[in-house]
């Protein structure tokens, strides 16, 4: 049994939701400066040396990447032999959560009473938090700042089996190209296939925190999402929509068995700032 | 390449202005987003006179992150702006020239744009820390209860665009598509 306190967990989510939301991880850079050499859009180009130029900006200035600094996810990997003393779990990431977004001048984006008055809570908070218990003694935690403009453009199909692989494909590519220069292309596409419906969505927002381009370990889903990239790379939407080849940097597919009746395909969309950050205590 | 233009937006500048073109917008210009969008309509409803006169002005579809002491404003690029299109028409009627977002817009809006003489500009989305350079003073001028979606008025210099839409019908989103989509392969 390890202990681990609340002040800990309060004072690195706070680092982390200031960290991630200034400073893009080296994968997503990485990925960007490719597709500014590959782009063949002259306009298209102009808006990735713009992106990258920005996060130069942000990383100097401390400064947040997009003024939408999002809704606040956090994941978290928790040890099964981990002791959290001192105070309420959740509270204390809420508590980090008020304080980074504070202290690190991130705009407070997010409403209560969600269809009436819509009154912003304005500390950010409460986040939204996924916990895993895992082996071992250590909390990972992964703070996710979420975009409204990108998670708008999430969508949801209840498959027949009958479709199978190609009926993926075509949904996620459909999504893609009814999103448009909506969520800030180029995106990364999260795809979640198979599970209950709420496993399903789980997937796909899981699905945007690999590695920027990093294909799925398993050959028959890494050939799938391949496949779909092709295939969002050909729709011509481009880099902010202006007309391009480079729609998409990556298509993350992750997949869990699912009834004998469903099938169930879940595209979560990530903008180009695909923010994320993460320690582990 | 850019053209630059000034606001107020005369008639002669937008009928110069086409989809595709790169714009640098100097002046003043009006930020407003989905909730103060939700109190304009409503006081244009009600016969009120709004905290602005729009006419000939600019909105900017923008809710910015805070200031750090010393800089008139955080991060401030553009919202997806179709969530904005239940009110846009009236504004145009009430002479608003021009809208700054990203993403597209609704038939009505568009057509309204062609009714009333109004452009639809595209701001980088996602490059808020370096629109922001551009922005010179900021101040907010009307619903402060709304925090981030409060009416404010920004100066300007140089803020680069796309305009999206223009008032003959062009649209660049629609354009640049078709210019780089691929038939599907065998």
């Amino acid at each position: 049994m390890r202990e681990i306190t609340v002040q800990e967990i309060t004072d690195t989510v706070a680092r982390l939701c200031m960290e991630a939301n200034t400073i893009l991880p080296e994968d997503v850079l990485a990925s960007l400066r490719a597709a500014r050499e590959a782009e063949p859009s002259p306009v298209g180009r102009e808006v990735l040396d713009q992106i990258l130029e920005n996060a130069d900006i942000a990383r100097q200035e401390q400064m947040p990447l997009c003024q939408d600094t999002g809704l606040t996810v956090v994941f978290l990997e928790v040890g099964q032999d981990v002791h959290i003393v001192g105070g309420s779990l959740v509270e204390a990431i809420n508590e980090g959560v008020r304080r980074g977004y504070t202290e690190g001048y991130l705009r407070k984006s997010v409403v209560d009473y969600p269809f009436s008055r819509r009154i912003n809570t304005r500390d950010n908070t409460p986040a939204v938090i996924h916990t895993d218990i895992v082996p071992g003694d250590r909390l990972k935690i992964t703070v996710v700042p979420k975009g409204g403009g990108s998670e708008n453009m999430s969508f949801l199909g209840m498959l027949t089996p009958a479709l199978g692989r190609q009926g993926v494909i075509d949904f996620v590519v459909n999504a893609v190209d009814e999103a448009g220069a909506n969520p800030c292309p180029p995106i990364i596409v999260g795809v979640g296939v198979g599970g209950t419906i709420d496993q399903t969505t789980l997937l796909a927002k899981k699905a945007l925190l690999r590695k920027v381009g990093e294909p799925h370990p398993d050959a028959e889903v890494a050939a799938l999402e391949a496949e779909i990239l092709e295939r969002v790379n050909r729709l011509g939407i481009g880099p902010q929509g202006f007309g391009g080849r480079t729609t998409a940097l990556a298509v993350h597919v992750e997949t869990y068995p699912c009834h004998i009746a469903s099938l169930p395909v879940v595209v979560n969309i990530q903008c180009h700032s695909a923010r994320h950050k993460e320690a582990v205590l | 390449m850019s053209k630059k233009i000034t606001t107020p937006l005369t008639d002669d500048v937008v009928e110069q202005l086409h989809a595709g073109d790169k714009v640098t917008i100097t002046g003043t210009i009006y930020v407003g987003r989905d909730a103060a969008h939700k109190r304009l309509v409503a006081a244009l409803d009600a016969g009120e006179v709004l905290p602005f006169d729009p006419r000939g002005q600019i909105i900017y579809y923008m809710g910015p992150a805070p200031a750090k002491p010393g800089q008139p404003i955080g991060s401030a690029g553009p919202t997806t702006s179709y969530r904005m299109d239940p009110y846009a028409p009236r504004l145009m009627e009430a002479g608003l020239k021009g809208m700054i977002g990203k993403g597209n817009r609704s038939l009505p809006v568009r057509q309204a744009m062609q009714k009333y003489k109004a452009v639809y500009f595209g701001a980088i989305g996602g490059a808020g820390a370096l629109i922001a350079r551009c922005v010179k003073a900021a101040e907010v001028i009307a619903y402060e209860d709304l925090g981030a979606e409060a009416l404010r008025r920004l100066e300007v210099e140089d803020f680069p665009v796309i305009v999206i839409n223009d008032i003959y019908g062009g649209d660049a989103y629609e354009e640049g598509k078709a210019r780089y989509r691929q038939a599907e392969g065998p």
